[in-house]
């Protein structure tokens, strides 16, 4: 187990310092290593490195740290979803969190609600009807029994539909195309805006709801043998699933406010995982997250360079590699929930 | 520990149902759909019921502090998807307790030679027949370290050899074992007293002797039994003509 954690963190240093160094304008690993300590350390960088510095420091780092934070929030919440609803299609946006943040976000986008917030707009209107769209899937679910896994999944699927088509009516309303391309590029996610102010209410969020979680594992290991086992075992059932809700919407929400909506790896990382270490929580929710930071700054590396200097969506590209990288797995063997 | 099943009622489903049982196996019979299992459900804590109430020493189980280091169960609960190995599923069973990791291990050992699965300790939960899964279940209940043992159904899956294995695991326990049983004659064998549910009613409690008498049988069941003494042990046994009464 710490050799596993310690590979995938060393993969990650890698990845972000390769995601650092590579994009339209490529910086050579070794400038961009000096420059980075330079940073680090408080150092001197020689005027002639100076553009790059920015480039290094300012645009890109933010940027992939914030890839990493993502990957790391959405693999962590997908683990988590799974084993509440016990459902393997179950992904970060199965509680409708996705479709009602894309309201937000197209509203914004092509009417020009919240536009006093400047270039804060798009991600608070989002964070709210995302938020808002999980409390109103949480009323729905709801029963004097409390939360039951097919309820929530269910309605979460039901309620997405009707937000859907209320972002997508915003986008053929839109006045001029523009604002309808730009609300579609960020319902497919995207890194594009990421800068230093962003980072750290994010970083925080995923980082503490990412140790709650690894708290719970054993929790979460009764709970996906069904409610009444977790009840024998002396879990509080409704309750943790409570606070399960809570904690995963309040990651996802914040996620979906920085990058957008990208699909694919809440759901394609956790089941990934669990095809290398089996479905104990406690293995599968500390390298599910690891891989999941790798994974994604891998596919903000492409987004930027494939089709430079345009930027694609990073749903497009997690799609492109996950999809075919997911069947090859599943048709490997007899896949269940972490079946080896 | 004493369980008290007192005045149980869940509505459409049993009435008034009222059961002790003492470091003792009780076991709870009846015909398909009689509230059987609605019954163990009240004292395991999966279902509240409407009225009345489950004690366990004297304290009700919605109440107790840390239930789970006292009571363990054996649900018929069976749409498990995620594939945990033999290992991690008893392990579960530790939850409840304060983490002690060399006493845990040691305890996840015994439950699973107790039961006869530690070779399977490796394999995947999934993979296995339904009788070592049934096994499996019940190492993990063993794992709790119960005081109160709750068991639906626990033979289900079993071979002859694993039923006869299971109950007489039960009576050595020398905790409070509270079991619904289907074979009649199984639990005349392991259980000190029976009590038999029919649509949902207590209808019959006492010694297998005193319970298992072909007028009852009849009644409930609906079938025509004699009353044999095993051989050996003397308890008594039954054999069922073919004919079903209306």
């Amino acid at each position: 187990m710490i050799s596993k954690i310690s590979a995938l963190v060393g993969v990650l240093v890698v990845s972000i310092v390769a995601g650092v160094a590579l994009g339209p304008v490529s910086v050579p690993f070794g400038v961009t290593l000096d420059l980075l300590w330079a940073a680090l350390s408080g150092g001197t960088v020689p005027a002639d490195l100076a553009g790059q510095y920015h480039i290094v420091w300012d645009i890109r780092l933010p940027r992939v740290l914030l890839a990493a934070v993502v990957g790391a929030g959405l693999s962590a919440v997908g683990v988590a979803i799974q084993a509440m609803v016990r459902n393997a299609l179950a992904d970060p946006y199965v509680l409708g969190i996705s479709s009602g943040a894309s309201v937000g976000a197209t509203a914004v986008a092509t009417m020009g609600v919240l536009s006093g917030l400047g270039v804060y707009a798009l991600s608070v209107g989002a964070f709210v009807t995302g938020l808002g769209a999980t409390a109103l899937v949480y009323i729905t679910a709801r029963t004097s029994r409390g939360l039951t896994p097919l309820r929530l999944v269910l309605t979460g699927t039901a309620l997405a539909y009707g937000f859907s088509a209320v972002a997508m009516l915003l986008v053929f309303q839109a006045p001029h195309g523009e604002a309808a391309r730009s609300a579609m590029f960020w319902l497919l996610g995207s890194l594009g805006g990421a800068t230093w102010t962003a980072l750290p209410i994010a970083a925080a969020v995923t980082v503490l709801g990412i140790a709650y979680l690894m708290t719970r594992a054993r929790q979460l290991n009764a709970l996906a043998m069904g409610d009444e086992t977790a009840t024998t075992l002396g879990v509080p059932v409704n309750r943790f699933r409570t606070h399960l809700f809570v904690v995963t919407a309040g990651i996802t929400g914040v996620l979906v406010a920085v990058s957008g909506a990208v699909g694919f790896v809440g759901l394609m990382l956790p089941h990934l995982t669990r095809m290398v270490v089996g479905a104990d929580h406690r293995k599968v929710l500390p390298l599910a997250p690891l891989a999941g930071a790798s994974f994604l700054v891998w596919v903000d590396v492409a987004a930027r360079m494939l089709a430079a200097p345009e930027e694609l969506p990073l749903g497009v590209i997690t799609a492109a590699i996950g999809v075919p990288c997911f069947i090859f797995l599943m048709r490997r063997k007899s896949y269940v929930f972490g079946g080896r | 520990m004493r369980v008290d099943i007192e005045q149980v009622t869940v509505r459409g489903i049993i009435t008034d149902i009222t059961l002790h049982a003492s470091n003792e196996v009780v076991g709870i019979v009846g015909p398909n759909g009689s509230g059987k299992s609605t019954t163990l459900r009240c004292v395991y804590r999966a279902l509240k019921p409407d009225s009345g109430a489950v004690l366990i020493d004297g304290v009700g189980v919605h109440k107790r502090q840390h239930i789970a280091r006292d009571l363990a169960a054996l649900s018929q609960e069976s749409q498990v998807e995620f594939d945990f190995t033999v290992a991690e599923v008893v392990e579960m069973g530790r939850l409840p307790h304060e983490r002690d990791p060399a006493r845990d291990r040691r305890v996840v050992a015994e439950a699973l030679d107790t039961v006869d699965v530690a070779h399977l300790s490796g394999r995947s939960f999934l993979s296995l027949s339904g009788g070592e899964r049934q096994r499996v279940l019940i190492a993990r209940a063993l794992a709790q370290e119960p005081r109160v043992l709750v068991l639906d159904e626990p033979t289900n899956h079993l071979d002859i050899r694993h039923q006869l294995e299971v109950l007489a695991l039960a009576r050595s326990l020398g905790v409070t074992v509270l079991t619904v049983l289907h074979d009649l004659n199984l639990a005349a064998s392991y259980c000190d007293r029976l009590h038999v549910l029919d649509e949902g009613r207590l209808v019959a409690s006492g010694t297998p002797a005193e319970v298992l008498v072909p007028e009852l049988i009849a009644k409930v069941f609906h079938v025509t039994a004699h009353v044999v003494r095993h051989p050996t042990t003397g308890v008594p046994q039954l054999l069922f003509d073919q004919e079903v009464t209306p």
